[in-house]
């Protein structure tokens, strides 16, 4: 193995890790948006993240027929899949969190599992109605061609992202693009409105922002909405990078997320996002370490196979709980949101 | 004497009535035994899972007749495992507390049946499983655990002559998915085609679900010519799909736990170049159960798949071992006792199965099972090729 070959390698494994950070960024937000609020793990997150993948599927399913362009289908399962997370995160909020706005922690906590586990089966039944359990997404068959692949017009940027390893569908570059895209929205949400800096104010100190003459059990929903309609729409791209998502999918990825939003610093958005992608890479080149191990002859690390991915995230978690307990970006007064 | 002659006549009808009073009291009185099915009837696997409970239910109608002659109301009793060995471990006790259950038909995963098989083990309570292949499961030597299946060191090699013979297979990267079933029968595979000399490029473990994208990663840098992935549909399907658009079209090969219409739906376009060893052919590559599945299609209104077929002829197995201990000695009425049909079931010969005859060697395995080999292309699955398989001891 010489680097010609291990260069371009490596290029793949962390491109495909990124992308995968990409999802599970998107998913870490609304993890930390509540908990910048509330101060309250949201453990319901990782079904309101499902519910957004089940609302694509659906979506995408009943389309299928239609000779309507897959990019306008994209927007529709996006669209609804944002507004049905959004909407199952306010409503949860209103039942289950805030009639408990006063309680200990762990008992919101607690709710907050309960929920979570809820919504697990009573997607499953809803979906089992319909003879139905493992979800596979019928998507547009351009979004799995490969992007700038041979006979499309930009097959020389292709070829030449290739040879340096990157090989990517169209559906991989859309789950950038609407991450990407979907974080901008947010950081000007967040950073240049008034509402933004409502939510800013209420995650600072709900009882001054009170008195200053802000609603925050409004705001405390709009979060909730924010951060659902986020669920949906990570629900909608793991959906189409993986394929396949049923009832019990929200578990992995979920804490997974989780892990990514303490990883960043929990409260802070940028943190998520960097959370998420370190998380995302780090999974698969630990996927690759046996082969790495292999090539450079370290006995050690050729023992490190793909069944160590998962551990690795927590690993990380571990550590950076150990020797910076704030995350990466978490600041010990941070300025949550 | 018109009037007595009509008294006569009231009077006869009066016998004849109470009579038949008397024969419906008998027929309420009669005792009622009970057979389980254990196997997923919710959560991922709940697909074969439920073909397995079907199966049983239709084999228990077939012999609810025979039971009613010797006084027994025969009826099933399903129970939900999750394929999870603490929720099978749990529905073992209530399988135990439930004292007119004489036996079981299940597990389906081998994961679940071990832990079962040694909670049900004490009580006398026989199980036949339709699809657990581990070794370990019947080389404890307990005497309740049977199945009707090759097991994982038949099957592993099965499929090892396979990749050798038929896809000439030379360099082979192993996948498992980390269970008792997946992780056995990758790791006879492997050692069979280690024995032949055949170059093993990678060998691992996963427990992941959506992610594959390191271990495809790693595939197309080793370049094999076939992959071996010892796992269970829901997982393969998502990797034979991720694996073919990333462009790799060499064959997968797999063990029985493909066999699911679910496999197509989810691979979709990647459904191409897999086979899959497995014990039962669908309904269509077995002429002798045509019967069987137009009546499952009728009573479920869903087509009927291996593990149906399977389940029907693991409960034709127990209900056989239930007949012969109810007929020896018994008075009608009386149930016989777990540990009376724990011993019919280990002795039992039954003919006319779906998939042949089937008698127990002294630790539960079958004597004479079949192998089948399937091939996926294209959103069909097709018979590629049979291999008969003796069991490994008298």
């Amino acid at each position: 193995m010489d680097l010609s070959t291990l260069g371009p390698f490596l290029v793949g494994v962390i491109t495909s890790g990124l992308v995968l950070g990409f999802v599970y960024a998107i998913i870490a937000l609304g993890y930390t948006m509540v908990y910048g609020v509330l101060q309250l793990i949201n453990f319901a997150h990782s079904e309101v993240f499902v519910t957004g993948a089940v609302v694509g599927f659906e979506i995408f399913r009943v389309l299928e027929p239609s000779p309507m362009n897959g990019y306008l289908k994209l927007l529709i399962a996006l669209i609804a899949a944002m507004v049905a997370s959004g909407m199952l995160n306010v409503i949860i909020e209103r039942l289950a969190y805030r009639p408990l706005r006063n309680a200990p922690r762990l008992v919101p906590l607690i709710t907050a599992i309960g929920v979570s586990l809820i919504l697990q089966d009573v997607i499953r039944i809803i979906e089992g109605f319909q003879g139905r359990f493992d979800l596979t997404y019928k998507l547009p068959p351009a979004f799995n061609t490969n992007f700038c692949g041979a006979d499309s017009s930009c097959e020389a940027l292709g070829t030449a992202l290739t040879k340096v390893g990157i090989s990517l569908q169209i559906k991989e570059v859309i789950v950038v693009a609407v991450s990407l895209l979907s974080l901008a929205l947010l950081n000007y949400l967040v950073n240049s409105t008034k509402l933004g800096r409502a939510i800013r104010a209420v995650a600072q100190d709900r009882v001054t922002a009170g008195l200053m003459g802000i609603d925050s059990n409004r705001i405390i929903a709009l979060t909730f909405l924010i951060g659902g309609a986020l669920g949906g729409i990570s629900g909608v791209l793991f959906g189409m990078k993986f394929g396949t998502i049923n009832a019990y999918s929200g578990f992995d990825p979920g804490i997974i997320a989780f892990t990514a939003a303490v990883l960043g610093g929990i409260g802070s958005i940028p943190g998520a996002v960097l959370g998420g992608l370190v998380l995302g890479v780090i999974q698969n080149l630990i996927g690759v370490t046996n082969v790495l191990g292999s090539i450079l002859n370290i006995a050690n690390l050729q023992a490190i196979d793909a069944s160590y991915q998962r551990i690795g995230a927590f690993l990380v978690l571990v550590l950076i709980l150990i020797f910076k307990p704030t995350g990466l970006l978490g600041r010990s007064n941070t300025e949550k949101v | 004497m018109k009037r007595a002659k009509g008294n006569v006549g009231v009077r006869l009808i009066g016998v004849v009535a109470a009579l038949l009073v008397g024969a419906a009291q008998a027929q309420t009185a009669q005792t009622t035994i009970k057979m389980a099915s254990l196997s997923p009837l919710s959560g991922p696997q709940s697909d074969v899972g439920t073909q397995i409970s079907n199966g049983a239910r239709l084999a228990v109608n077939e012999y609810q007749g025979q039971f009613a002659k010797l006084g027994l109301n025969l009826s099933l009793q399903p129970y939900d495992d999750q394929a999870d060995p603490t929720t099978g471990t749990a529905a073992a006790r209530k399988i135990i507390a439930d004292s007119s259950i004489l036996a079981l038909v299940g597990p389906l995963n081998s994961g679940v049946a071990i832990p079962v098989s040694v909670a049900l083990a004490p009580s006398h309570v026989a199980l036949v499983s339709p699809s657990a292949t581990a070794n370990v499961l019947t080389e404890r030597g307990l005497k309740n655990t049977n199945r009707i299946v090759p097991r994982d060191d038949a099957q592993g090699p099965a499929g090892a002559d396979f990749m050798l013979s038929k896809l000439k297979a030379k360099k082979v990267y192993m996948l498992n998915d980390k269970t008792a079933y997946g992780e056995g029968l990758a790791g006879e595979v492997e050692k069979a085609l280690r024995a032949k000399g055949v170059q093993i490029v990678g060998s691992e473990g996963t427990e992941e679900k959506s992610n594959f994208g390191s271990i495809i990663q790693k595939i197309s840098l080793s370049k094999p010519d076939v992959i071996y992935f010892g796992g269970v549909y829901s997982q393969v399907g998502v990797f034979a799909k991720q694996l073919r658009e990333k462009g790799i079209t060499i064959p997968l090969v797999g063990g029985d736990a493909y066999d699911s219409a679910d496999l197509l739906s989810i691979a979709g376009a990647g459904a191409n170049n897999i086979y899959f060893t497995t014990i039962v052919a669908p309904a269509s590559e077995v002429p002798a159960a045509k019967p069987l599945a137009a009546l499952y299609q009728k009573t479920f209104g869903k087509p009927i798949q291996g593990f149906g077929i399977f389940g029907y002829d693991a409960a034709k197995v127990v209900l056989q071992g239930m007949l012969d201990a109810a007929r020896s000695g018994k008075a009608s009425g009386q149930a016989p006792t777990r540990a009376q049909v724990e011993n019919a079931i280990r002795r039992v010969r039954a003919t006319g199965l779906m998939s042949g005859t089937v008698q127990f060697n002294s630790v539960g395995d079958r004597r004479a099972a079949r192998m089948y080999i399937m091939k996926v292309n294209q959103g069909k699955v097709r018979l590629e090729t049979t291999l008969d398989v003796k069991a490994p001891r008298p």
